[in-house]
């Protein structure tokens, strides 16, 4: 499971909408216990470097994957994935996102409909270099199931 | 010894090991070194053809091999080479 602290989900939430209805990105921090449970407790918008069609595509340079790498070691902190918004799609990763994936990384996914944010899912990737759903939870999630 | 930096998604298959020394040579040798060492990072960085993949990045301080002599760069004695996954994806 990954949660997001209430800050992070935050930053994300706001970058995704500023962008649209280009696709943001960035990195997100924290730890992770014994069983796995991820909880992300920092997270870092970064520019969107695909040279075109960043409605569809991101893109992160390598010297800002360096710097990310950095800061997770110069604040004790995991470097536990990679976010990006799904403009006008769900939050399914596609299969540009597969290629590309890494492993142990978690890769959020916002899915923004109209500059809204509609909903949030996470995925790793698995040995078989497919993707499979980690539970995704938040404070703002577990309030509307809450309402609900 | 030059060192080689191993990115956060691929520690698992070095026992979390963040830096390791390599002996030189070229790039190419060093990463022969690497999987030697730690064969489950084959699948990761190499592809079906034995050529680096195109979703991993090799720097040799903070150049792009790409840039340089590829995998025929040479690694001296202070080398850093870092492996750098491309981050990159999107919708359909």
């Amino acid at each position: 499971m990954i949660s997001v602290e209430q800050k992070s989900e935050k930053i994300m939430n706001e970058d995704a909408v500023k962008a649209f209805p280009d696709e943001c990105c960035g990195f997100m921090y924290g730890t992770e216990d014994a069983s796995g449970n991820r909880v992300v407790t920092e997270s870092l918008p970064i520019n969107n470097g695909a040279v075109e069609n960043r409605r569809r595509r991101f893109e992160i340079s390598p010297k800002d994957y360096l710097k990310g790498e950095q800061h997770a070691l110069e604040n004790g902190l995991l470097f536990l994935g990679i976010y990006h918004s799904h403009p006008n799609h769900p939050a399914i990763p596609s299969e540009h996102d597969r290629v590309a994936a890494q492993p142990y990384f978690s890769y959020v996914i916002l899915s923004t409909y109209d500059g809204v944010i509609k909903n949030t899912r996470s995925w790793r990737l698995n040995d078989d270099f497919q993707f499979e759903e980690e539970e995704y939870s938040s404070p703002l999630k577990d309030s509307n199931k809450t309402i609900q | 010894m030059a060192t080689i930096i191993i990115p956060t998604p691929l520690r698992k298959f070095t026992n979390n090991t963040a830096k390791l020394q390599i002996s030189g040579g070229t790039v190419a040798d060093s990463i022969e070194q690497l999987i030697t060492n730690f064969p489950d990072l084959k699948k990761h960085l190499l592809d079906d053809k034995g050529q680096i993949r195109s979703f991993v990045n090799i720097f040799v301080g903070d150049q792009d091999i790409r840039d340089l002599q590829q995998e025929n760069t040479v690694i001296k004695e202070d080398t850093v080479l870092s492996i750098i996954p491309a981050i990159a994806g999107g919708n359909n």
